[in-house]
Protein backbone atom coordinates (compact mmCIF):
# COMPACT_ATOMS: atom_id res chain seq x y z
CA UNK A 1 0.00 0.00 0.00
CA UNK A 2 1.79 3.10 -1.24
CA UNK A 3 0.70 6.64 -0.46
CA UNK A 4 2.42 9.51 -2.28
CA UNK A 5 2.31 12.90 -0.58
CA UNK A 6 2.65 15.46 -3.35
CA UNK A 7 1.90 19.06 -4.30
CA UNK A 8 2.51 21.30 -7.27
CA UNK A 9 3.77 24.21 -5.22
CA UNK A 10 6.77 23.83 -2.96
CA UNK A 11 6.61 24.59 0.74
CA UNK A 12 2.97 23.64 1.27
CA UNK A 13 3.77 21.01 3.90
CA UNK A 14 4.53 17.72 2.12
CA UNK A 15 7.40 16.86 4.42
CA UNK A 16 5.49 17.99 7.51
CA UNK A 17 2.56 15.77 6.62
CA UNK A 18 4.73 12.81 5.55
CA UNK A 19 6.85 12.75 8.71
CA UNK A 20 3.96 13.32 11.11
CA UNK A 21 1.66 10.85 9.39
CA UNK A 22 4.31 8.13 9.17
CA UNK A 23 5.38 8.59 12.79
CA UNK A 24 1.76 8.52 13.94
CA UNK A 25 0.99 5.34 11.98
CA UNK A 26 4.19 3.74 13.31
CA UNK A 27 2.86 4.11 16.87
CA UNK A 28 0.60 1.15 16.18
CA UNK A 29 2.12 -0.79 13.26
CA UNK A 30 5.02 -1.05 10.82
CA UNK A 31 5.26 1.84 8.40
CA UNK A 32 7.78 2.91 5.76
CA UNK A 33 8.60 6.54 5.04
CA UNK A 34 10.63 7.17 1.88
CA UNK A 35 11.96 10.64 1.11
CA UNK A 36 11.84 10.86 -2.69
CA UNK A 37 12.63 14.57 -2.81
CA UNK A 38 16.21 13.57 -3.55
CA UNK A 39 17.27 17.08 -4.57
CA UNK A 40 16.36 18.59 -1.22
CA UNK A 41 15.58 15.75 1.18
CA UNK A 42 14.23 17.12 4.47
CA UNK A 43 12.29 14.30 6.14
CA UNK A 44 15.45 13.15 7.89
CA UNK A 45 15.58 16.41 9.83
CA UNK A 46 12.41 15.34 11.66
CA UNK A 47 13.01 11.60 12.03
CA UNK A 48 15.73 10.46 14.37
CA UNK A 49 16.43 6.79 13.95
CA UNK A 50 19.19 4.23 14.06
CA UNK A 51 21.15 3.96 10.81
CA UNK A 52 20.66 0.40 9.53
CA UNK A 53 22.07 0.46 6.05
CA UNK A 54 23.90 2.74 3.60
CA UNK A 55 24.49 2.15 -0.08
CA UNK A 56 25.87 4.18 -2.95
CA UNK A 57 23.58 4.61 -5.93
CA UNK A 58 25.02 4.64 -9.41
CA UNK A 59 24.10 5.55 -12.90
CA UNK A 60 25.82 4.09 -15.93
CA UNK A 61 27.83 6.32 -18.23
CA UNK A 62 30.21 5.52 -21.08
CA UNK A 63 33.96 5.86 -20.71
CA UNK A 64 36.16 6.37 -23.74
CA UNK A 65 38.92 3.91 -24.50
CA UNK A 66 41.32 5.73 -26.78
CA UNK A 67 43.43 2.61 -27.44
CA UNK A 68 40.73 0.81 -29.41
CA UNK A 69 38.75 3.81 -30.77
CA UNK A 70 38.89 4.34 -34.53
CA UNK A 71 37.31 7.80 -34.29
CA UNK A 72 34.43 6.92 -36.62
CA UNK A 73 32.16 9.37 -34.81
CA UNK A 74 29.19 7.01 -34.64
CA UNK A 75 28.83 7.63 -30.89
CA UNK A 76 28.25 11.34 -31.43
CA UNK A 77 25.78 10.56 -34.20
CA UNK A 78 23.64 8.23 -32.08
CA UNK A 79 23.56 10.37 -28.91
CA UNK A 80 20.36 12.38 -28.75
CA UNK A 81 21.52 14.32 -25.68
CA UNK A 82 24.79 15.83 -26.96
CA UNK A 83 26.53 13.93 -24.19
CA UNK A 84 29.21 12.46 -26.48
CA UNK A 85 31.24 14.72 -28.73
CA UNK A 86 34.05 14.00 -31.16
CA UNK A 87 36.54 16.81 -31.00
CA UNK A 88 39.51 16.32 -33.27
CA UNK A 89 41.15 13.11 -32.14
CA UNK A 90 39.25 13.00 -28.88
CA UNK A 91 35.90 11.64 -27.80
CA UNK A 92 34.49 13.65 -24.92
CA UNK A 93 31.76 12.36 -22.63
CA UNK A 94 29.65 14.81 -20.61
CA UNK A 95 28.32 12.68 -17.74
CA UNK A 96 25.79 15.24 -16.51
CA UNK A 97 24.06 15.22 -19.90
CA UNK A 98 24.10 11.43 -20.29
CA UNK A 99 20.80 9.61 -19.80
CA UNK A 100 22.43 6.18 -19.71
CA UNK A 101 20.67 4.80 -22.79
CA UNK A 102 23.71 2.69 -23.82
CA UNK A 103 23.28 3.56 -27.52
CA UNK A 104 26.79 4.97 -28.01
CA UNK A 105 28.32 2.12 -26.08
CA UNK A 106 26.51 -0.81 -27.68
CA UNK A 107 26.52 0.64 -31.19
CA UNK A 108 30.25 1.41 -31.12
CA UNK A 109 31.84 -0.88 -33.75
CA UNK A 110 35.01 -1.35 -31.69
CA UNK A 111 33.46 -1.43 -28.22
CA UNK A 112 35.45 1.62 -27.21
CA UNK A 113 32.83 3.17 -24.95
CA UNK A 114 32.21 0.61 -22.21
CA UNK A 115 29.60 1.64 -19.64
CA UNK A 116 31.00 2.39 -16.18
CA UNK A 117 29.39 3.05 -12.83
CA UNK A 118 29.17 6.67 -11.73
CA UNK A 119 27.94 7.53 -8.25
CA UNK A 120 24.91 9.82 -8.35
CA UNK A 121 23.77 9.62 -4.76
CA UNK A 122 23.45 7.71 -1.54
CA UNK A 123 20.61 5.77 0.02
CA UNK A 124 20.30 5.42 3.77
CA UNK A 125 17.91 3.30 5.74
CA UNK A 126 17.02 4.09 9.35
CA UNK A 127 14.84 2.44 11.94
CA UNK A 128 13.05 3.86 14.94
CA UNK A 129 10.43 1.65 16.58
CA UNK A 130 8.02 0.52 13.86
CA UNK A 131 9.13 3.23 11.48
CA UNK A 132 11.45 2.35 8.60
CA UNK A 133 12.85 5.52 7.11
CA UNK A 134 14.58 5.53 3.72
CA UNK A 135 16.32 8.60 2.40
CA UNK A 136 18.18 9.18 -0.85
CA UNK A 137 20.33 12.20 -1.57
CA UNK A 138 21.39 13.35 -5.00
CA UNK A 139 25.02 14.47 -5.26
CA UNK A 140 25.09 18.23 -5.82
CA UNK A 141 25.90 18.91 -9.45
CA UNK A 142 24.02 15.82 -10.69
CA UNK A 143 21.13 17.14 -12.73
CA UNK A 144 18.86 14.15 -13.06
CA UNK A 145 16.79 13.16 -10.08
CA UNK A 146 14.64 10.54 -11.81
CA UNK A 147 17.10 7.60 -11.87
CA UNK A 148 17.75 7.98 -8.14
CA UNK A 149 14.02 8.22 -7.34
CA UNK A 150 13.45 5.06 -9.37
CA UNK A 151 16.18 3.14 -7.56
CA UNK A 152 14.87 4.29 -4.19
CA UNK A 153 11.38 3.01 -4.97
CA UNK A 154 12.92 -0.27 -6.16
CA UNK A 155 14.76 -0.55 -2.84
CA UNK A 156 11.53 -0.02 -0.89
CA UNK A 157 9.66 -2.58 -3.00
CA UNK A 158 12.40 -5.17 -2.59
CA UNK A 159 12.85 -4.76 1.14
CA UNK A 160 9.38 -4.28 2.54
CA UNK A 161 6.20 -6.26 2.52
CA UNK A 162 3.57 -5.30 -0.08
CA UNK A 163 0.90 -4.84 2.57
CA UNK A 164 2.88 -2.44 4.73
CA UNK A 165 1.85 1.22 4.54
CA UNK A 166 4.48 3.18 2.69
CA UNK A 167 4.51 6.97 2.67
CA UNK A 168 6.37 8.64 -0.21
CA UNK A 169 7.45 12.23 0.45
CA UNK A 170 7.49 13.39 -3.17
CA UNK A 171 9.35 16.22 -4.93
CA UNK A 172 7.43 19.40 -5.85
CA UNK A 173 6.29 20.36 -9.34
CA UNK A 174 4.56 18.50 -12.15
CA UNK A 175 7.44 17.32 -14.32
CA UNK A 176 9.44 14.11 -14.51
CA UNK A 177 10.61 13.79 -10.86
CA UNK A 178 7.10 13.94 -9.40
CA UNK A 179 5.73 11.58 -12.07
CA UNK A 180 8.41 9.07 -11.13
CA UNK A 181 7.54 9.39 -7.44
CA UNK A 182 3.76 9.09 -7.81
CA UNK A 183 3.21 6.67 -10.68
CA UNK A 184 3.83 3.68 -8.45
CA UNK A 185 1.43 4.88 -5.71
CA UNK A 186 -2.00 3.46 -4.86
CA UNK A 187 -3.25 6.79 -3.52
CA UNK A 188 -1.98 10.35 -3.88
CA UNK A 189 -2.53 12.95 -1.16
CA UNK A 190 -2.13 16.47 -2.53
CA UNK A 191 -1.13 19.06 0.05
CA UNK A 192 -2.04 22.63 -0.76
CA UNK A 193 -2.55 25.99 0.88
CA UNK A 194 -5.66 28.15 0.39
CA UNK A 195 -3.95 30.91 -1.60
CA UNK A 196 -3.90 31.84 -5.30
CA UNK A 197 -0.45 30.23 -5.70
CA UNK A 198 -1.66 27.15 -3.86
CA UNK A 199 -4.79 26.90 -6.03
CA UNK A 200 -2.94 27.46 -9.29
CA UNK A 201 -0.42 24.73 -8.53
CA UNK A 202 -3.06 22.39 -7.07
CA UNK A 203 -4.87 22.47 -10.42
CA UNK A 204 -1.65 21.45 -12.17
CA UNK A 205 -1.07 18.68 -9.64
CA UNK A 206 -4.65 17.43 -10.12
CA UNK A 207 -4.12 17.33 -13.89
CA UNK A 208 -0.94 15.35 -13.32
CA UNK A 209 -2.47 12.68 -11.09
CA UNK A 210 -5.52 12.45 -13.35
CA UNK A 211 -3.24 11.76 -16.28
CA UNK A 212 -1.61 8.99 -14.26
CA UNK A 213 -5.06 7.66 -13.43
CA UNK A 214 -4.41 7.71 -9.69
CA UNK A 215 -7.06 8.14 -7.01
CA UNK A 216 -6.31 11.30 -5.06
CA UNK A 217 -7.56 13.47 -2.20
CA UNK A 218 -6.59 16.89 -0.88
CA UNK A 219 -5.29 18.12 2.46
CA UNK A 220 -5.40 21.88 3.06
CA UNK A 221 -2.54 23.26 5.10
CA UNK A 222 -2.49 26.75 6.68
CA UNK A 223 -6.28 26.65 6.66
CA UNK A 224 -7.78 30.03 7.54
CA UNK A 225 -5.27 32.12 5.60
CA UNK A 226 -5.85 33.34 2.04
CA UNK A 227 -9.29 32.83 0.54
CA UNK A 228 -11.87 30.16 -0.26
CA UNK A 229 -10.63 29.54 -3.83
CA UNK A 230 -9.28 26.06 -3.10
CA UNK A 231 -12.45 25.01 -1.25
CA UNK A 232 -14.66 26.19 -4.12
CA UNK A 233 -12.50 24.52 -6.75
CA UNK A 234 -12.55 21.19 -4.89
CA UNK A 235 -16.32 21.39 -4.45
CA UNK A 236 -16.96 22.18 -8.10
CA UNK A 237 -14.65 19.43 -9.32
CA UNK A 238 -15.87 16.93 -6.77
CA UNK A 239 -12.49 16.54 -5.11
CA UNK A 240 -12.53 15.28 -1.55
CA UNK A 241 -10.76 17.38 1.07
CA UNK A 242 -9.95 14.89 3.84
CA UNK A 243 -8.33 17.23 6.37
CA UNK A 244 -7.53 20.84 7.14
CA UNK A 245 -4.53 21.91 9.23
CA UNK A 246 -4.96 25.41 10.67
CA UNK A 247 -2.65 28.35 9.97
CA UNK A 248 -0.84 28.68 13.26
CA UNK A 249 2.42 30.39 14.13
CA UNK A 250 3.07 27.75 16.77
CA UNK A 251 3.12 25.11 14.00
CA UNK A 252 5.65 27.16 12.04
CA UNK A 253 7.82 27.56 15.14
CA UNK A 254 7.71 23.86 16.02
CA UNK A 255 8.54 22.95 12.42
CA UNK A 256 11.38 25.50 12.42
CA UNK A 257 13.04 23.61 15.30
CA UNK A 258 12.80 20.30 13.46
CA UNK A 259 10.27 18.80 15.86
CA UNK A 260 7.30 16.62 14.97
CA UNK A 261 4.04 18.49 15.36
CA UNK A 262 1.38 15.98 16.33
CA UNK A 263 2.78 15.08 19.77
CA UNK A 264 2.46 18.71 20.87
CA UNK A 265 -0.23 20.31 18.69
CA UNK A 266 -3.74 18.82 19.11
CA UNK A 267 -5.09 20.16 15.77
CA UNK A 268 -2.29 18.37 13.90
CA UNK A 269 -2.84 15.17 15.88
CA UNK A 270 -6.52 15.29 14.94
CA UNK A 271 -5.59 15.80 11.26
CA UNK A 272 -3.11 12.91 11.07
CA UNK A 273 -5.63 10.69 12.86
CA UNK A 274 -8.27 11.49 10.26
CA UNK A 275 -5.82 10.99 7.36
CA UNK A 276 -4.56 7.72 8.78
CA UNK A 277 -8.18 6.61 9.20
CA UNK A 278 -8.84 7.50 5.58
CA UNK A 279 -5.82 5.44 4.47
CA UNK A 280 -7.08 2.47 6.51
CA UNK A 281 -10.52 2.55 4.92
CA UNK A 282 -8.97 3.09 1.48
CA UNK A 283 -6.86 0.01 2.12
CA UNK A 284 -9.95 -1.99 3.03
CA UNK A 285 -11.47 -0.89 -0.26
CA UNK A 286 -14.17 1.25 1.33
CA UNK A 287 -13.15 4.41 -0.51
CA UNK B 1 23.13 43.58 -19.29
CA UNK B 2 23.08 41.51 -16.10
CA UNK B 3 21.09 38.55 -14.91
CA UNK B 4 19.88 38.51 -11.34
CA UNK B 5 18.54 35.10 -10.37
CA UNK B 6 16.36 34.50 -7.32
CA UNK B 7 16.39 30.93 -6.00
CA UNK B 8 15.57 29.19 -2.75
CA UNK B 9 16.30 25.47 -2.72
CA UNK B 10 13.31 24.93 -0.45
CA UNK B 11 9.82 25.83 -1.66
CA UNK B 12 7.48 28.16 0.17
CA UNK B 13 10.11 30.56 1.48
CA UNK B 14 8.59 33.53 -0.37
CA UNK B 15 10.86 33.47 -3.42
CA UNK B 16 8.18 34.37 -5.94
CA UNK B 17 6.56 37.02 -3.71
CA UNK B 18 9.94 38.71 -3.29
CA UNK B 19 10.88 38.46 -6.98
CA UNK B 20 7.52 39.97 -7.93
CA UNK B 21 8.17 42.80 -5.47
CA UNK B 22 11.54 43.48 -7.09
CA UNK B 23 9.83 43.52 -10.48
CA UNK B 24 7.34 46.03 -9.15
CA UNK B 25 10.04 48.33 -7.76
CA UNK B 26 12.25 48.11 -10.85
CA UNK B 27 9.36 48.77 -13.24
CA UNK B 28 10.44 49.32 -16.82
CA UNK B 29 14.16 49.20 -15.96
CA UNK B 30 14.27 45.44 -16.31
CA UNK B 31 12.95 42.41 -18.17
CA UNK B 32 11.30 39.74 -16.03
CA UNK B 33 11.78 36.01 -16.64
CA UNK B 34 9.82 33.36 -14.74
CA UNK B 35 12.05 30.30 -14.92
CA UNK B 36 10.03 28.29 -12.40
CA UNK B 37 8.37 26.71 -15.44
CA UNK B 38 7.20 23.64 -13.57
CA UNK B 39 4.82 25.49 -11.27
CA UNK B 40 4.91 29.03 -12.59
CA UNK B 41 3.07 31.40 -10.25
CA UNK B 42 4.68 34.78 -10.74
CA UNK B 43 2.27 35.85 -13.47
CA UNK B 44 -0.54 35.77 -10.90
CA UNK B 45 0.92 38.93 -9.37
CA UNK B 46 2.10 40.63 -12.55
CA UNK B 47 -1.08 41.07 -14.57
CA UNK B 48 0.34 39.72 -17.84
CA UNK B 49 -1.45 40.37 -21.16
CA UNK B 50 -0.33 37.00 -22.64
CA UNK B 51 0.55 38.98 -25.76
CA UNK B 52 2.51 36.32 -27.60
CA UNK B 53 2.83 32.63 -27.14
CA UNK B 54 4.75 29.95 -28.98
CA UNK B 55 4.85 26.17 -28.66
CA UNK B 56 8.12 24.76 -27.47
CA UNK B 57 9.46 21.53 -28.91
CA UNK B 58 12.26 19.62 -27.31
CA UNK B 59 13.33 16.03 -27.03
CA UNK B 60 11.94 13.09 -28.91
CA UNK B 61 9.37 10.37 -28.43
CA UNK B 62 9.43 7.00 -30.16
CA UNK B 63 6.44 5.65 -32.07
CA UNK B 64 6.05 2.10 -33.36
CA UNK B 65 4.21 1.50 -36.62
CA UNK B 66 2.30 -1.71 -35.88
CA UNK B 67 1.96 -2.61 -39.57
CA UNK B 68 5.73 -2.61 -40.04
CA UNK B 69 6.53 -4.25 -36.69
CA UNK B 70 7.59 -7.92 -36.90
CA UNK B 71 7.53 -8.31 -33.09
CA UNK B 72 11.18 -9.31 -32.84
CA UNK B 73 11.40 -7.60 -29.44
CA UNK B 74 14.80 -5.98 -30.09
CA UNK B 75 13.48 -2.53 -29.15
CA UNK B 76 12.29 -3.77 -25.78
CA UNK B 77 15.62 -5.50 -25.22
CA UNK B 78 17.72 -2.36 -25.71
CA UNK B 79 15.41 0.08 -23.94
CA UNK B 80 16.96 0.98 -20.57
CA UNK B 81 13.87 2.87 -19.49
CA UNK B 82 11.36 -0.01 -19.64
CA UNK B 83 9.38 2.19 -22.00
CA UNK B 84 8.26 -0.51 -24.44
CA UNK B 85 5.77 -2.87 -22.77
CA UNK B 86 3.73 -5.45 -24.66
CA UNK B 87 0.06 -4.50 -24.57
CA UNK B 88 -2.47 -6.82 -26.20
CA UNK B 89 0.32 -8.57 -28.08
CA UNK B 90 1.76 -5.33 -29.46
CA UNK B 91 4.96 -3.50 -28.62
CA UNK B 92 3.80 -0.03 -27.51
CA UNK B 93 5.84 3.00 -26.42
CA UNK B 94 4.86 4.38 -23.02
CA UNK B 95 5.19 8.14 -23.52
CA UNK B 96 5.78 8.84 -19.82
CA UNK B 97 8.71 6.44 -19.68
CA UNK B 98 10.32 7.13 -23.07
CA UNK B 99 13.42 9.31 -22.70
CA UNK B 100 13.67 9.91 -26.44
CA UNK B 101 17.15 8.42 -26.77
CA UNK B 102 16.26 6.99 -30.18
CA UNK B 103 18.17 3.74 -29.58
CA UNK B 104 15.15 1.56 -30.42
CA UNK B 105 14.65 3.27 -33.78
CA UNK B 106 18.31 2.78 -34.67
CA UNK B 107 18.28 -0.98 -34.16
CA UNK B 108 14.77 -1.81 -35.45
CA UNK B 109 15.35 -4.20 -38.39
CA UNK B 110 12.21 -3.09 -40.25
CA UNK B 111 12.50 0.62 -39.50
CA UNK B 112 9.10 0.48 -37.85
CA UNK B 113 10.07 3.02 -35.21
CA UNK B 114 10.14 6.74 -35.82
CA UNK B 115 11.00 9.56 -33.46
CA UNK B 116 9.11 12.81 -33.38
CA UNK B 117 9.90 16.05 -31.61
CA UNK B 118 7.82 16.57 -28.52
CA UNK B 119 5.71 19.58 -27.75
CA UNK B 120 6.73 20.00 -24.10
CA UNK B 121 4.95 23.26 -23.41
CA UNK B 122 4.89 26.84 -24.52
CA UNK B 123 6.67 30.06 -23.73
CA UNK B 124 4.95 33.42 -23.55
CA UNK B 125 5.90 37.05 -23.90
CA UNK B 126 3.65 39.40 -21.95
CA UNK B 127 3.43 43.05 -21.18
CA UNK B 128 2.87 43.31 -17.42
CA UNK B 129 1.29 45.95 -15.23
CA UNK B 130 4.64 47.42 -14.18
CA UNK B 131 5.18 48.47 -17.80
CA UNK B 132 7.93 45.89 -18.29
CA UNK B 133 8.00 42.81 -20.49
CA UNK B 134 7.91 39.37 -18.95
CA UNK B 135 8.90 36.05 -20.49
CA UNK B 136 7.24 33.07 -18.88
CA UNK B 137 6.32 29.52 -19.76
CA UNK B 138 4.06 26.61 -19.15
CA UNK B 139 5.56 23.13 -19.12
CA UNK B 140 3.17 20.37 -20.11
CA UNK B 141 2.20 17.90 -17.42
CA UNK B 142 4.89 15.30 -16.85
CA UNK B 143 7.09 16.77 -19.54
CA UNK B 144 10.82 16.22 -19.69
CA UNK B 145 13.36 18.83 -20.60
CA UNK B 146 12.22 21.53 -18.23
CA UNK B 147 15.86 22.63 -18.17
CA UNK B 148 15.69 23.37 -21.88
CA UNK B 149 12.48 25.37 -21.49
CA UNK B 150 14.15 27.35 -18.71
CA UNK B 151 17.06 28.07 -21.05
CA UNK B 152 14.61 29.18 -23.73
CA UNK B 153 12.81 31.57 -21.36
CA UNK B 154 16.10 33.06 -20.24
CA UNK B 155 17.50 33.44 -23.72
CA UNK B 156 14.35 35.14 -24.97
CA UNK B 157 14.40 37.50 -21.98
CA UNK B 158 18.07 38.30 -22.61
CA UNK B 159 17.44 38.97 -26.30
CA UNK B 160 14.62 41.39 -25.44
CA UNK B 161 16.77 43.10 -22.82
CA UNK B 162 19.54 43.62 -25.39
CA UNK B 163 17.11 44.87 -27.99
CA UNK B 164 15.36 47.30 -25.64
CA UNK B 165 18.61 48.33 -24.02
CA UNK B 166 17.59 47.24 -20.53
CA UNK B 167 20.23 46.85 -17.88
CA UNK B 168 19.02 43.67 -16.23
CA UNK B 169 16.99 40.50 -16.46
CA UNK B 170 15.30 39.50 -13.20
CA UNK B 171 14.85 35.74 -13.02
CA UNK B 172 12.49 33.82 -10.74
CA UNK B 173 14.39 30.54 -10.52
CA UNK B 174 13.23 26.98 -9.89
CA UNK B 175 13.33 24.98 -6.66
CA UNK B 176 15.68 22.08 -5.99
CA UNK B 177 19.22 21.50 -7.30
CA UNK B 178 18.48 19.60 -10.54
CA UNK B 179 18.50 20.50 -14.23
CA UNK B 180 16.03 23.45 -14.15
CA UNK B 181 18.05 25.19 -11.41
CA UNK B 182 21.33 24.54 -13.18
CA UNK B 183 19.74 26.08 -16.27
CA UNK B 184 18.42 29.06 -14.26
CA UNK B 185 21.85 29.76 -12.78
CA UNK B 186 24.02 29.57 -15.87
CA UNK B 187 25.22 33.01 -16.87
CA UNK B 188 23.93 34.79 -13.75
CA UNK B 189 25.74 37.87 -12.46
CA UNK B 190 24.21 37.63 -9.00
CA UNK B 191 22.09 35.13 -7.10
CA UNK B 192 19.56 36.07 -4.45
CA UNK B 193 18.97 33.18 -2.05
CA UNK B 194 15.64 33.37 -0.25
CA UNK B 195 15.60 31.29 2.91
CA UNK B 196 13.79 30.90 6.24
CA UNK B 197 15.26 30.08 9.66
CA UNK B 198 13.87 26.56 9.87
CA UNK B 199 15.99 23.41 9.94
CA UNK B 200 14.73 22.57 6.45
CA UNK B 201 15.34 26.10 5.17
CA UNK B 202 18.96 26.10 6.34
CA UNK B 203 19.57 22.55 5.09
CA UNK B 204 18.30 23.41 1.61
CA UNK B 205 20.13 26.75 1.56
CA UNK B 206 23.42 24.98 2.16
CA UNK B 207 22.76 22.46 -0.62
CA UNK B 208 21.69 24.99 -3.20
CA UNK B 209 24.56 27.31 -2.30
CA UNK B 210 27.04 24.50 -2.97
CA UNK B 211 25.64 24.51 -6.49
CA UNK B 212 25.87 28.32 -6.78
CA UNK B 213 29.49 28.12 -5.65
CA UNK B 214 30.29 25.61 -8.39
CA UNK B 215 29.22 28.26 -10.87
CA UNK B 216 31.31 30.87 -9.06
CA UNK B 217 28.37 33.29 -8.82
CA UNK B 218 28.30 35.99 -6.15
CA UNK B 219 25.33 35.64 -3.81
CA UNK B 220 23.20 37.56 -1.37
CA UNK B 221 20.59 36.20 0.99
CA UNK B 222 17.18 37.31 2.20
CA UNK B 223 16.03 35.65 5.40
CA UNK B 224 12.24 35.59 5.35
CA UNK B 225 10.16 34.77 8.46
CA UNK B 226 13.35 35.77 10.31
CA UNK B 227 11.79 35.73 13.80
CA UNK B 228 10.56 32.12 13.61
CA UNK B 229 13.54 30.63 15.39
CA UNK B 230 16.42 32.50 16.97
CA UNK B 231 18.82 29.57 17.06
CA UNK B 232 18.41 28.65 13.40
CA UNK B 233 18.54 32.35 12.50
CA UNK B 234 21.89 32.54 14.27
CA UNK B 235 23.15 29.42 12.48
CA UNK B 236 22.00 30.83 9.16
CA UNK B 237 23.89 34.07 9.74
CA UNK B 238 27.04 32.18 10.72
CA UNK B 239 26.78 30.19 7.49
CA UNK B 240 26.33 33.39 5.46
CA UNK B 241 29.36 35.08 6.96
CA UNK B 242 31.52 31.96 6.59
CA UNK B 243 30.62 31.75 2.94
CA UNK B 244 30.90 35.48 2.34
CA UNK B 245 27.25 35.77 1.31
CA UNK B 246 25.80 39.26 1.70
CA UNK B 247 22.84 39.43 4.10
CA UNK B 248 20.41 41.55 2.11
CA UNK B 249 17.45 41.65 4.48
CA UNK B 250 15.68 40.03 7.39
CA UNK B 251 11.93 40.02 6.95
CA UNK B 252 9.72 39.17 9.95
CA UNK B 253 7.14 36.37 9.84
CA UNK B 254 4.00 38.08 8.64
CA UNK B 255 0.72 36.85 7.17
CA UNK B 256 0.59 40.06 5.12
CA UNK B 257 2.72 38.27 2.49
CA UNK B 258 -0.18 35.89 1.93
CA UNK B 259 -2.74 38.68 2.18
CA UNK B 260 -0.99 40.63 -0.58
CA UNK B 261 -0.81 37.54 -2.79
CA UNK B 262 -4.47 36.74 -2.17
CA UNK B 263 -5.29 40.20 -3.45
CA UNK B 264 -3.08 39.78 -6.51
CA UNK B 265 -0.59 42.35 -5.23
CA UNK B 266 3.09 42.33 -4.45
CA UNK B 267 4.03 42.87 -0.84
CA UNK B 268 5.60 46.29 -1.57
CA UNK B 269 2.20 47.50 -2.73
CA UNK B 270 0.40 46.01 0.25
CA UNK B 271 2.36 46.85 3.38
CA UNK B 272 4.58 49.88 3.94
CA UNK B 273 6.78 48.31 6.64
CA UNK B 274 7.48 45.09 4.74
CA UNK B 275 7.73 47.13 1.55
CA UNK B 276 10.55 49.20 3.01
CA UNK B 277 12.56 46.11 3.91
CA UNK B 278 12.13 44.55 0.48
CA UNK B 279 12.94 47.83 -1.31
CA UNK B 280 16.04 48.17 0.85
CA UNK B 281 17.28 44.77 -0.27
CA UNK B 282 16.68 45.64 -3.94
CA UNK B 283 18.74 48.82 -3.49
CA UNK B 284 21.57 46.74 -2.03
CA UNK B 285 21.42 44.33 -4.97
CA UNK B 286 21.56 47.23 -7.43
CA UNK B 287 24.60 48.58 -5.66
CA UNK B 288 26.38 45.22 -5.65
CA UNK B 289 25.79 44.43 -9.32
CA UNK B 290 26.27 48.11 -10.27
CA UNK B 291 22.95 48.52 -12.03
Amino acid sequence: MKIAIASGKGGTGKTTLSTNLASYIAESRDCVLADLDVEEPNSGLFIKGELIHVEDKFKMIPEWNRETCELCGNCQKVCNFNAVLKMGKMIMVFPELCHGCYACSELCPTGSLPMKFKKMGELKSYRTGNLHFIESRLIIGEEQAVPLIKQTIDYVNENFDMEMIKIYDSPPGTSCPVIEATKDADLVILVTEPTPFGLHDLKLAVETVKQLGKPFVVVINRHGIGNDGVERYCKEDDIEIIARVPNDRLIAETYARGDLLYPVIPSVKEAVKVISGYIESFKRGEK
Amino acid sequence: MKEIVVISGKGGTGKTSITASFAHIAGEEIIVADCDVDAADMHLLMGPDFGQSEDFYSGELAYIDQDACIKCGKCQEVCRFDAIPIIDGQYIVDPLECEGCGYCARICPTEAITNSEQNVGKWLLSGIRTGASMVHARLNIGAENSGKLVAKVKNEAKAIAEEKNKRAVLVDGSPGIGCPVVSSLSGAAFTVLVTEPTVSGLHDLKRVYTLVKKFGIKAGCIINKADLNETVLGDTKIFLSEEDIVLLAEIPYNDKFTEAMTNGKTVVEWDTELGKIVSGSWEKIKEIVKL
